[in-house]
């Protein structure tokens, strides 16, 4: 099939100025790490060194917690929700201001296409401030009581895939309750975290309210187990969850952990077809799948599948691989050689299990790490790639005959994070939607996200939500 | 001829067999094993079965096999039951007052208070079913096409290692809260004081409550709870009878293997106002986006 074809329209990155090395983020200033070893972030679309940041050890984040213990117990604690409220406020005015900025530098150091960091992270990002700012002086209307309060010193674990808008998910509401942090981005993607510890600045948010710790599991895991912590939360993979929870046994530390998924995106024979198609690829192509809630697994009603499947291989015969900073990319660069790797393994054995892989001819860049949209066929539900999350373009599809046939094979799962339904019957939605044991459910849409909205999930997809009235709930203690 | 003069003598008293509740049946335990409950002054009341690994992983199949048709249910029909849980009590106060008032060593009268104060728990409780949706639900404005609305829902099957003191508030504040919402429980009772539960699963038995949802074992936390906080089928697990930090601790450890909801052991008041906070442990909240169009 041919396609049209684009002029290159790359985002200029000129606007973006990435230091040569980074700090660490420490009561207001950025310091010298003093126990770790300076490490790389990395372009994946280019395997270009972007900048070197610094590893926070066991003392660095020690003294993180301190100066958040220090700014909770003299500043932000005592301050009114009022203030506290303003300087959200101001947080939210000034990541819009810088949006172009950080939607670069995230495409840059994440590897997502520029199209998606502009108009759904980024975004997202500046209207979760701005709703959590709202919060901050109406706590007691927020249904833990007449006089809530905050938890304390939090300390917060960020995955790479939605790097910025993670950060937003995580500080947002804990400023808001009246908390401090220590948020940990993840060691593949920490330049908008540090980006955002400047935005801190310009805000003139009082020294250690936010300290940014950068590093990998090492230095996440002195954060979680910091005996001054009094509240983790924590969003990645399941089994780091698991580690997490483990690690906070004993304690009264509160936790919230947002895990893993593998979603059935369910269509029904009735269903909005162009719509479906759109929402199908958006759903599992959607920055690259790298996200927890991807409809991996396409359940498809068996009188339809024919004609899904040829669409679904048409459209993605279109999608555009490439350049994160092309405005024309749909799918970007995966994250990092380890999840290249992994995403490749898992492929592997899905062929090895039987079933039938499909990409469309595309070509793919010399540099960087790249994955072809992949779709397989003739998947049963023991397959590994029908039941572990793969975090990649990698679309699994099975098929069902009745409603009662999908809702079974959709909740055969250990995880229960998101779900999609697709029919133009109402009626049979919220039937779905009922039966369906998942945190979220996406009624002819999918992947789409909004500060109102609680999300988190059921299951070994984690605890607690995030979003919404109840995202603020679990930074109050209760 | 009469071999005895029965107007001066007593009527001998038939004695109870103890035994367990699983899925709406009273087995013994399957391990054979009974221990011996005395009252508060050391004097032999009865022996109970002392459940087994097995008989706890017998109950969690009785609590998952209860728990679609528990959980489907409507909320009026769950706040019903759990009513009616309140009006059989009622009928056998005289015989929790007794059980409570030998195995936690009280006064008749202070006895009798703390079945009023159990019943009047149930009754609280029941008025929740129908109303938990319109406290912790929401509607939420979300920028977009839709009507994006959250709700709660029950988390599944619930292990709860009940108080080892409150043998009979205590073990209804700690299961109420979770069935009424539509989760199912398998409940190890207090180890000294275990007659109350016994006889609270002879209530359950005959208060429309269907067989599966609450499963009761007597015999010792420290033992079963190991299995219940490790057992995949289990989604929450409540540690309030468990008085070691370090097992509390290695329970909670062992929970983290399929991510179970944890109530760790507190400080609690039995006769205070309960707040919602053990209703919400045991809810997942479900927010769905319907489209709106023409």
């Amino acid at each position: 099939m041919s396609r049209f074809e684009y002029a290159p329209a790359p985002e200029s990155r000129a606007i973006v100025d990435i230091k040569s090395s980074y700090g660490l983020f420490v009561n207001g200033q950025f310091v010298e790490a003093t126990d770790g070893k300076p490490f790389k972030t990395v372009s994946p679309a280019s395997e270009e060194v972007l900048a070197e940041v610094s590893e926070a050890g066991p003392a660095d984040v020690d003294k993180a917690v301190r100066a958040a213990r220090k700014a909770f117990d003299k500043v932000w604690g005592p301050m009114s929700g009022k203030d506290r409220a303003k300087y959200l406020f101001r947080i939210a005015r000034l990541i819009q201001e810088r949006s172009r900025e950080l939607a670069v530098l995230e495409s840059l150091d994440n590897g997502k296409p520029i199209r998606e960091s502009r108009d759904v992270d980024i975004p997202l990002v500046a209207a979760h401030f701005f709703y959590y700012a709202g919060w901050a002086d109406k706590l007691e209307y927020a249904g833990v009581g007449d006089d809530p309060q905050p938890w304390g010193v939090a300390g917060q674990v960020i995955p790479w895939n939605f790097p910025m808008l993670m950060l937003a998910w995580k500080i947002a509401p804990a400023l808001a309750a009246g908390n401090t942090v220590v948020l940990k981005p993840a060691e593949t993607t920490p330049l908008t975290a540090l980006a955002f510890a400047e935005i801190c600045q310009q805000a003139d948010l009082p020294p250690g309210v936010v300290n940014i710790v950068t590093g990998a599991g090492r230095t996440g895991q002195a954060l979680v187990e910091h005996p001054d912590v009094d509240k983790v939360a924590f969003t990645g993979s399941t089994d780091v969850g698991r580690a997490t929870a483990k690690s906070v046994a004993g304690t009264r530390k509160a936790v919230t952990l947002e895990l893993g998924g593998k979603a059935a995106n369910i269509v029904f024979e009735d269903a909005p077809i162009d719509q479906t198609i759109e929402g199908i690829v958006n759903g599992i192509f959607f920055n690259q799948g790298h996200v927890c809630c991807a409809g991996s697994r396409l359940l498809v009603q068996e009188s339809v599948y024919d004609e899904v499947l040829a669409r679904l291989k048409r459209r993605m015969g279109t999608l555009r691989v490439g350049d994160p900073l092309d405005k024309n990319t749909d799918i970007g660069a995966i994250n990092s050689a380890a999840q290249l790797a992994k995403i490749r393994e898992l492929s592997q054995i899905g062929e090895d299990e039987g079933a039938e892989r499909w990409s469309p001819e595309c070509e793919l860049p010399a540099n960087g790490y790249w994955f072809p949209p992949t779709v397989f066929t003739g998947v049963s539900q023991a397959h590994r790639i029908a039941r572990e999350e793969i975090f990649g373009p990698v679309l699994s599809v099975l098929t069902f005959r009745t409603p009662a046939e999908a809702v079974e094979k959709a909740n055969n799962t250990p995880f229960g994070l998101s779900a999609g339904i697709w029919t133009e019957k109402g009626s049979r939605i919220l039937w779905m939607a009922n039966q369906l044991r998942a945190g979220v459910v996406w009624a002819n849409t999918f992947n789409r996200f909004d500060p109102t909205s609680p999300f988190g999930g059921y299951k070994e997809s984690g605890y607690g939500r995030e979003g919404g009235r109840h995202g603020l709930e679990a930074y109050l203690a209760h | 001829m009469p071999t005895k003069d029965t107007a001066t003598t007593p009527r001998l008293e038939v004695r109870k067999t103890y035994k367990l509740y699983i899925g709406g049946a009273f087995p013994r335990s399957e391990s054979g094993r009974s221990y011996v409950v005395n009252n508060a002054k050391g004097k032999f009341l009865a022996n109970a079965s002392q459940a087994s690994r097995k008989d706890a992983r017998d109950a969690v199949v009785a609590a998952r096999k209860a728990f679609g048709g528990w959980h489907a249910r409507t909320a009026y029909n769950r706040g019903q039951v759990l009513y009616r849980i309140a009006e059989v009590m009622e009928g056998r106060h005289q015989q929790f007052s007794a059980e409570v008032a030998a195995g936690e060593g009280l006064s008749i009268s202070k006895a009798r208070a703390v079945v009023d104060a159990s019943i009047d728990r149930w009754v609280w409780y029941a008025g929740w079913a129908d109303k938990l949706a319109q406290v912790v639900g929401s509607s939420n404005p979300v920028a977009g096409p839709y009507f994006d609305f959250s709700l709660p829902e029950a988390t599944g099957v619930v292990a709860v290692l009940a108080p080892q003191d409150s043998s009979l508030l205590g073990l209804t504040s700690v299961i109420a809260p979770a069935i009424v919402s539509g989760n199912t429980v398998v409940a190890v009772s207090s180890y000294e004081r275990p007659l109350p539960a016994v006889t609270l699963g002879e209530v359950m038995a005959t208060s429309d409550v269907p067989g599966g949802v609450v499963n009761l074992l007597t015999g010792s936390a420290s033992e079963i709870g190991p299995w219940l906080a490790s057992h995949d089928d289990v989604n929450a697990i409540d540690l309030c009878g468990i008085t070691s930090d370090d097992e509390a601790r290695d329970l909670e450890i062992a929970a983290a293997g399929n991510l179970k909801r944890v109530r760790r052991p507190a400080e609690e008041d039995w006769s205070a106002d309960q707040g919602l906070s053990r209703l919400t442990q045991y809810l997942e909240l479900k927010t769905v986006w319907h489209p709106i169009g023409v």
